[in-house]
């Protein structure tokens, strides 16, 4: 295997019986595996072996699914390339020598190369839906709230959910039938999932399916992208939908928002690993504050000491209501416009990622570049939406996905319309 | 470059707030992305004041004792522990 897939092979057996007996299964490295390493991609947790299951992996042995391994990630989820991660990049199986997308990348490859059935991932700007388009397979951001983040590392809890991959929407949906429901450690989840049959809905029905297609949302896109696009919707019209051009003023702060709220989260959150509990650690020479500074500095790579640091400048006495604030103003503003497009459409379709896979090494010297190329995913996150990215066809032989965006707990909608593609 | 453009010695403070320590090699290279990024978020600046829905409500349940995680398995990621306890730096 080149593509650099797992960062631990693993066989963990589920049940003999279940929905998902005889499927295996890759599960993205920062959701914990009860006696299995789970590093987040990070030198910090490179040793961390979990003393539990994160829920959602019960229930994947329950359904009597097994798990091959843990899947290679940017840094604690940060990133848009899986480039960032400590155990090296991914190759891209449907693309080589591109990115593989991120920050779910593993999982989106071990789906694209077969060397899993499924996949979760994690996605809190895009993680799920982008890795999706970019290896050419099926991805869902599921409803906040909807799937359990017990046990799975933290980075932006506000925005983040775990989300199934799979080659077909309908496989996709079988696997969120699994993990979707309510579940009393995590006080967020609610029950709209418990007792769904989400795969039932992915009959590919879209006749009189009405389709907003926000126009910020295809401005700047990559000319080759945006027409593939075009054919798919083409394709969705020719079996009985209908689009109109919707309008989200909002989205024109989404990625600022997304990241000031995402950084703040992530300097609160990931303040945690100062390596006496778990993780790498700085030795216990001099005082505490040194130690764990110290620890820090070698235990983070780049990305994420950059994505906590701007977090506690952003939080920071002075610049509180400038930034955190304000992002919060931009969060609100961004729902109230979702939900008014989706009072006069069904489902809001755009292109998963302005552009198609970047080559590898290519992106990573500019972090602001590689934060823009989330415009049209963090806004779903800031909203709390449902999307799923499927497969819309290739631009100059590269993946492109189309992203379907529904209303919360609309997910059986999102199914039923990206089946009649994928 | 906006007013208040990041320097080196902020950039110093942000980690020492944020216990990560720094090579004077990175403190260069995040002054400058920082003044990238930053100058970017400040768009936020035209954001309209916007109503936020208050729908949130806390989940309780009662207070009762459940299973946890016993003491062996909760230190067995610690670099050093003693008689039970997980063991750290000084404190000053």
């Amino acid at each position: 295997m080149s593509e650099n897939i797992f960062i631990t092979e693993a066989e963990i057996a589920g049940d003999a019986e279940g929905p998902l007996a005889g499927k295996t299964v890759a599960v993205k490295d920062n959701i914990s595996t009860d006696g299995v390493r789970t590093t987040c991609g990070s030198r910090m947790l490179e040793e961390y072996v979990p003393p539990y299951d994160a829920t959602v992996v019960s229930r994947l042995k329950d359904a009597g699914a097994t798990i091959v391994g843990k899947a290679n990630m940017d840094e604690f989820g940060m990133g848009t390339t899986t480039e960032t991660s400590y155990f090296g990049a991914t190759d891209n199986p449907a693309a080589p020598g591109h990115v593989p997308g991120g920050s779910s990348g593993g999982s989106a490859a071990a789906v694209a190369a077969g060397e899993a059935d499924l996949a979760l991932g994690s996605d809190t700007g895009g993680s799920v839906r982008c890795p999706a388009a970019f290896c050419g397979v099926v991805g869902i951001k599921p409803t906040y709230g909807l799937v359990s983040r017990y046990g799975l590392v933290a980075y932006a809890n506000s925005l983040e959910q775990i989300g199934p991959f799979a080659p077909t929407v309908e496989e996709a949906a079988e696997l969120l039938d699994v993990i979707a429901g309510s579940d009393e450690r995590d006080a967020t989840t609610r029950t709209e999932g418990d007792d769904s049959n989400y795969a039932a809905a992915a009959d590919g029905d879209v006749d009189g399916l009405s389709i907003g297609v926000p126009t910020e949302l295809l401005e700047g896109a990559d000319e080759g992208v945006v027409e593939t696009f075009w054919d798919a919707i083409a394709r969705l019209e020719d079996q009985g939908a209908t689009t109109h051009e919707v309008s989200l003023p909002s989205v024109e702060h989404a990625v600022e928002a997304y990241y000031v709220i995402a950084m703040s989260e992530a300097s609160s959150n990931l303040a945690r690993f100062d390596g006496v509990r778990y993780g790498h650690s700085g030795g216990y020479d001099g005082n505490w504050n040194e130690a764990f500074g110290r620890a820090r500095e070698e235990g983070f790579g780049d990305e994420v000491k950059r994505r906590i640091l701007l977090g506690t400048y952003a939080l920071s006495a002075g610049y509180h209501d400038k930034y955190y604030k304000k992002a919060q103003d931009a969060r609100a503003w961004v729902k109230q416009d979702f939900d008014e497009a989706l009072s006069e459409a069904d489902v809001l379709a755009s292109p998963t990622m302005p552009v198609p896979p970047f080559e590898l090494g290519e992106s990573l010297d500019d972090p602001l570049q590689m934060y823009l190329a989330d415009a049209n995913t963090v806004p779903v996150n800031l909203a709390d939406l449902p999307a799923i990215s499927v497969p819309a066809g290739e631009a100059d032989g590269l993946p492109v996905g189309l992203q379907l965006v529904g209303p919360a707990f609309g997910e059986e909608r999102l199914i039923r319309a990206g089946s009649a593609l994928a | 470059m906006s007013d208040d453009a990041v320097n080196p010695e902020e950039v110093r403070h942000v980690a020492a707030l944020a216990r990560i320590d720094l090579e004077d090699a990175e403190v260069d290279r995040f002054t400058d992305q920082f003044a990238d990024i930053l100058e970017y978020f400040e768009t936020l600046d035209s954001v309209p004041e916007v109503e936020r829905d208050v729908e949130l409500a806390n989940v309780m349940r009662p207070d009762e004792e459940h299973d946890c995680l016993d003491s062996e398995d909760a230190l067995r990621n610690a670099p050093e522990s003693e008689d039970g306890y997980f063991k750290g730096p000084n404190v000053s």
